[in-house]
Formats: structure tokens, C-alpha cells, sequence
């Protein structure tokens, strides 16, 4: 056999190898789409089922239908407190601005603090400090400081974002290459080059991997401080619903709370596609 | 911290006569976390001339690396002097390039901005500074690549855009930690050539470190045998083979194996397990 017919069957063989991966992908993708369909049909039918027998109290846990009810209601009368994506938007705002100020100063302070040793040796007990605190308890003092509206459950949001945020941040610029901040000395970098050109970016994987987790801990600020005492939002809609003992607006509420959850993450990751192109891919062995 | 020496001597002639490096009764301790002092250099005296190609062996972990940092001023001498021009090193001397023996080339950075990094940080024009570094991608056989990322290139076209970060900022004095000790003997023989050839074109001094004695015969004009650690300097050798060299056939050479066997006799009582 010539060279040439090797290379061709070869080739034959590859698109065909190729095209056996394909299938078998797609026929694994599909597998898993009916499976997670087929959980959440059986769960959700098990319980309105269960509901409609009997077996579970539906005063307590209410059921499937009650809260689909309760949320279109709420969509298109709208709540006791006014409409609906008034209150969304009232718990978005304050999630969006204390995550946002919280994460700019958790990065900023782990920054300077991991580029100071002397900083870090002064402050790091008085952070352990604060970190040990449950921050959440701070939302009364925030009440009671800030009033009823919007400023104290930003500033509970923020206390919640900033110290994971700042924790990531700092370990990241900790866990620079000391080759590649010695090579940009060399290179002709001065001290604030390197800050910004070489350790930013490195301990960018640390930071963006913070905002996944206190995102969510943005809103959980934002919910208990509502919680707590607001005159909007969707916490007050729970606490509301608790009040009347109205289980299907706590599980429409929170099925509210995860919509939105979600929709964040997904910008999160969007956004960490973009600053982290130069990461290497993953590849999957031909295994399936 | 280390500061950064004002631009305008980047562009000062070194002056004739005086040796680029001048190192003289040094030594270097360091203290561990545990507060334990360990000696890493004693009474370490080497003179490196201007234009002469100087390479280091000695065993693992004998101090080699922590001469370098001397040189470069990442590191200070717990006592000695260490000159560079016949100027005391005080912070890192821009007339120096420094080529890592692991990947120090900036993972988040395509080829070109890597290539270009050390001009902009000298605060060169972005578009003049490109321009360069293009010449240098070029040179070291790197065209078309200019916007992949380290992670999707080879060991060895990374230590090329190492070699072209580096000599873009056209170091006087150029230092080199077992730089080719990564990669696979092929291209380790290939990368050798090509720095003899950026050498050669480009002058300046080179201090080599590393532990293959082959390696340092085939490059230096002379080799330096360093002790177990703490390290001094335990023997000189000049090598008087012709240039220019292929590392690749002088190798076979009758007087480089006879200089390597006396290297090896030298080294081989350093050595321990």
C-alpha cells in the first residue's frame, strides 16, 4: 500500500470516527435532557398528587398549581404592595449595587493588602475578626442606622459581597508567579505596572470565582434585609405571605428568587468567558 | 523593593576596560520561615568581560540561581560586592534581560503583546513598540503566530517568545537560568543554535546556567565549576574551541570531549545523592 492510500483511509477513517462521536454525543445530550425533564414531571406530579389525595397538607406545602396560581396572579394584579416587577425590580436594584460596590472594594482592598505585607500583617486579624462575625445579624443594625428603603439593604448586601470577594482577591494576588512578577521587573515594570499587568490578571480566575458565589449572597443580603423591614421588594413579599400564613407566595417568591439567581450567574459567566480567553480549553477524551 | 533605574541609561555606553560583571567575596544566607539561617553562597568571586559568553555548572541546588539574582538585583549579598559596570548593583538595572529556566512569559498576553511587553513598560509608543516586536517574532522564526496565546503554543516556540522578550530590549548583559532545561533534547539543541546566532548578531555578555556540562561547553567561552552548596567557584575552564559553533557537530569534537570529561571529574566529587 502507497503512502497516499494510507493517508486516505486514514482520513476516511477519521471522518468516520468523527462522525460516530457526533451521534453519540448528541445521543448522550439528548438522554440527558428527558431525564432532567422526566425528574422535575415526576417530582412536581408526585406532589400536587399528593396534595390533591391528601397526603401532604397543602395549607402547609402547598402544591404545584396553587403557586403557578399565586405567581400569575401576583403577574398580572399584581401583590398588596403594588405591582409585581416593581418588587423585582426593587430587589434587583439593591442585589446589583451592593454586589457591584462590595465586589470593587473586596477587589481593591485584597489588592493592596496582598501587595503590602506590612498591611496584611496589621489588618489580617482584625478581617478574621470581622469574617467570624454572622454578617446577617447585621442587617438590624443597618435598619435601624438606615432606615426602611433601599440604602440599608444595599449596605447588608455589600458587608455580605465584599468580604468574599476581598478573601478570593487576596489569596489570588498571594498566589501570583513570582517568575512572571520578577521577569516583568526585569522586562522594565515598575512597581504599579506590575500590579495592573500581571497580578490583576493572575488573580483574575480568584476574583471572577468569588462573584459566582456572592452574587448569591447579594441577594440573600438584599431578601433578609427586606426581611427585616422594607416598605418593597420580594422579601417583604415573603415575610407578607408568612404573615398570612400563604405558603404558595413563599414558594412563588422563591421560585422568583432562583429566575433571577440564574439569569445572574449566567451574565457572571458570560463575562468570565470574555476576560479569560487566554485560558486554556478543556479537552474530553474520546471516552463516551 | 527593587526600583527601576532612570531610561537614559539603558542608552549609556558601557565604559571600555571595566568588566561588565564584577563579583567579588560575596555570600548569601537565607532565613527560612522557621527563622534558620542556610548559606547559600560563601566567598563567591567570578569577573565576567565585556562580550564573553560565561556559562555556570555545578550541582542542584549549589546557589547558581542565586548568583544570577544577584546580578539582576532581585537579590542582595548578606556580604561583598557585586558590581555591574563598575557600578554597585542598587535595584534592577535595565541594561539587563533575564531568560527563566520555567515559562515566565505572560499566559494572558498573545505572542505580540507578550513580545512587546518590556518596551511599553519602558513607556515606548504602542504602535512603535509593536512594530519591534513583530521584527522579533520574525526573527525567532515565530511569524503568524502573533495572536495565539502561550497555552496553544509548543515548549519550545514559548522559550522562543522568552528569547524575543528578552532581546527586544536589547540587554547589555543577558543572564540565563537553565533556560533550555524544560525542553526535549532536539529542540534544546535547535533553541542552543538559535541563541548562539542571536548572540553572535548582537553581542553583549551572556552569564549561562546550568547543569548540563555538554551544554555549557558547546556555548560558553569558558565554563565555571561551582561546589555542592553553599557554592564557590571551584574551577575555571576556557574554552578554546572555534566560532562560530553548531552546537550539533562540536559535540563530537576530540577537544570538547576531553573538556568534558575533565568537567565531569570535577563536578562528578560535588555530586551527592
Amino acid at each position: 500500500m502507497s503512502t497516499t492510500e494510507i493517508a486516505l483511509t486514514g482520513g476516511a477513517d477519521l471522518a468516520q470516527e468523527q462522525q460516530r462521536v457526533h451521534k453519540a454525543l448528541a445521543r448522550r445530550q439528548a438522554l440527558v435532557y428527558v431525564l432532567r425533564v422526566g425528574i422535575l414531571v415526576v417530582t412536581l406530579g408526585a406532589w400536587e398528587l399528593g396534595a390533591r389525595v391528601g397526603w401532604i397538607d397543602p395549607f402547609f406545602f402547598s402544591m404545584p398549581s396553587q403557586i403557578v396560581d399565586q405567581m400569575w396572579v401576583w403577574a398580572t394584579e399584581g401583590t398588596s404592595q403594588g405591582s409585581l416587577w416593581k418588587q423585582i425590580l426593587v430587589t434587583m436594584e439593591e442585589t446589583i449595587v451592593g454586589f457591584l460596590i462590595g465586589a470593587v472594594a473586596g477587589v481593591i482592598a485584597g489588592i493592596a493588602l496582598g501587595r503590602n505585607k506590612l498591611l496584611a500583617d496589621v489588618f489580617s486579624v482584625y478581617i478574621k475578626v470581622a469574617n467570624s462575625i454572622p454578617r446577617v445579624v447585621l442587617g438590624s443594625v443597618f435598619i435601624i442606622a438606615l432606615g426602611l428603603g433601599m440604602a440599608s439593604k444595599v449596605a447588608l448586601a455589600v458587608v455580605m459581597v465584599f468580604f468574599v470577594v476581598f478573601g478570593n482577591a487576596f489569596q489570588g494576588v498571594r498566589e501570583a508567579d513570582r517568575n512572571l512578577i520578577a521577569n516583568a521587573h526585569i522586562l522594565g515594570a515598575s512597581r504599579r505596572q506590575v500590579t495592573f499587568t500581571v497580578v490583576l490578571p493572575s488573580a483574575m480566575s480568584w476574583i471572577l470565582a468569588s462573584l459566582h458565589v456572592s452574587f448569591g449572597f447579594a441577594l440573600v443580603g438584599a431578601v433578609v434585609g427586606e426581611f427585616l423591614g422594607a416598605k418593597q421588594g420580594i422579601g417583604l413579599l415573603i415575610a407578607t405571605a408568612q404573615g398570612a400564613f400563604n405558603a404558595a407566595g413563599v414558594f412563588a417568591s422563591m421560585i422568583i428568587l432562583a429566575l433571577v439567581a440564574l439569569g445572574a450567574e449566567y451574565l457572571i459567566e458570560v463575562l468570565e468567558n470574555v476576560l479569560l480567553k487566554w485560558r486554556p480549553p478543556q479537552f474530553a477524551e474520546t471516552g463516551y | 523593593m527593587a526600583s527601576v533605574a532612570a531610561p537614559e541609561r539603558v542608552n549609556e555606553r558601557p565604559p571600555a576596560g571595566v568588566p561588565a560583571i564584577e563579583i567579588k567575596g560575596v555570600s548569601r544566607r537565607f532565613v527560612s520561615p522557621q527563622g534558620k539561617v542556610v548559606p547559600a553562597l560563601r566567598d563567591f568571586n567570578l569577573t565576567v568581560g565585556q562580550g564573553e559568553f560565561c556559562a555556570i555548572v555545578g550541582p542542584t541546588g549549589c546557589g547558581k540561581s542565586t548568583t544570577l539574582g544577584l546580578i539582576t538585583g532581585l537579590g542582595r549579598p548578606s556580604s561583598g560586592t557585586v558590581r555591574v559596570w563598575g557600578r554597585p548593583v542598587e535595584g534592577i538595572d535595565p541594561r539587563i534581560g533575564f531568560v527563566f529556566q520555567t515559562d515566565a512569559v505572560f499566559p494572558w498576553r498573545n505572542v505580540l503583546d507578550n513580545v512587546a511587553a518590556g518596551p511599553v513598560y519602558r513607556g515606548e509608543e504602542r504602535g512603535k513598540a509593536h512594530a519591534r516586536a513583530r521584527d522579533w517574532i520574525r526573527r525567532v522564526g515565530l511569524t503568524g503566530f502573533e495572536f495565539h496565546y502561550p497555552h496553544q503554543l509548543s515548549g519550545g516556540m514559548r522559550k522562543r517568545v522568552a528569547l524575543a522578550q528578552t532581546f527586544i530590549n536589547e540587554p547589555q548583559i543577558l543572564l540565563m537560568d537553565e533556560p533550555f532545561s524544560a525542553l526535549d533534547v532536539q529542540t534544546r539543541a535547535v533553541m542552543q543554535d538559535e541563541l548562539l546566532g542571536l548572540w553572535g548578531a548582537h553581542g553583549g555578555c551572556v552569564v549561562f546556567v546550568t547543569h548540563d556540562i555538554d551544554e555549557a561547553i558547546a556555548l560558553a567561552d569558558r565554563v565555571i565549576v561551582l561546589t555542592a552548596g553553599p557554592a564557590t567557584v571551584k574551577a575555571v575552564y576556557d574554552i578554546d574551541l572555534p566560532r562560530p559553533r553548531k552546537v550539533a557537530e562540536a559535540r563530537y569534537l576530540p577537544r570538547f570531549v576531553e573538556l568534558s570529561h575533565r568537567i565531569w571529574d570535577d563536578l562528578r566529587s560535588e555530586v551527592r545523592i
